[in-house]
């Protein structure tokens, strides 16, 4: 049991790595916003649930529920305002990138050079 | 029931983990090409801030980290809401 808590542990370590590496990796702002704020919140949710385990008692499991509603559901909210919010200040995707959905539909920024 | 017991090279190697994140999300919020890079890497650090106070949290079997946690949370949600709605809203023409 003690062993199975200790790898949960070192799993939702390594997911929010794994997210700090895809903020370096990817090309793109749009990717790279996926990959950071998706594994990120993740990874942290993994180790809120394992502090609820840990702990057993109520007082921690409410804490940790209100951690959870306030971490995984503001995060996605979040990461949408601020890629609409770079969509419209006209942030280049990426070459390579297949579908532009949003083309036409929204005002963008006018350029002003500076 | 037998109490429940992490070991401390668990502890150790999420730490390391972690920080290694930390590190990479700094290099991001340095070099990013745009704003908007540095506001999701803010993002991410405060994510693995709030990792960071939760093993600190079982390391030593203290639950007021988490507490901690739930605020780091709410500020973050709040602040990058309004930087989006600042950036979208700047039309000064």
């Amino acid at each position: 049991m003690s062993l199975l808590l200790s790898i949960i542990l070192i799993i939702g370590a390594a997911f929010t790595t794994i997210a700090a590496i895809g903020l370096i990796r990817f090309p793109d702002f749009y990717t790279r916003m996926h990959a950071a704020t998706k594994a990120g919140a993740f990874g942290g949710i993994i180790i809120l649930l394992l502090c609820a385990f840990y702990f057993a008692s109520l007082k921690v499991a409410i804490i940790v529920f209100v951690n959870i509603i306030f971490f995984y559901f503001t995060a996605p909210v979040a990461a949408h305002m601020i890629a609409r919010s770079a969509y419209i200040n006209r942030v280049k995707q990426w070459k390579g990138s297949k579908a532009d959905e949003l083309k036409g539909n929204i005002t963008l920024k006018h350029h002003h050079d500076d | 029931m037998e109490e429940l017991y992490i070991y401390p090279w668990a502890i150790t190697t999420a730490y390391m983990l972690l920080i290694s994140a930390l590190a990479i999300a700094t290099w991001r919020l340095i070099y990013g090409p745009s704003l908007f890079d540095r506001v999701v890497a803010m993002d991410l650090i405060s994510a693995v801030v709030m990792c960071i106070a939760s093993v600190f949290a079982i390391e030593t079997r203290n639950s007021v980290f988490l507490e901690i946690s739930v605020a780091i949370a709410i500020v973050t949600f709040l602040g990058t809401i309004a930087f989006a709605r600042y950036l979208e809203d700047e039309e000064a023409e």
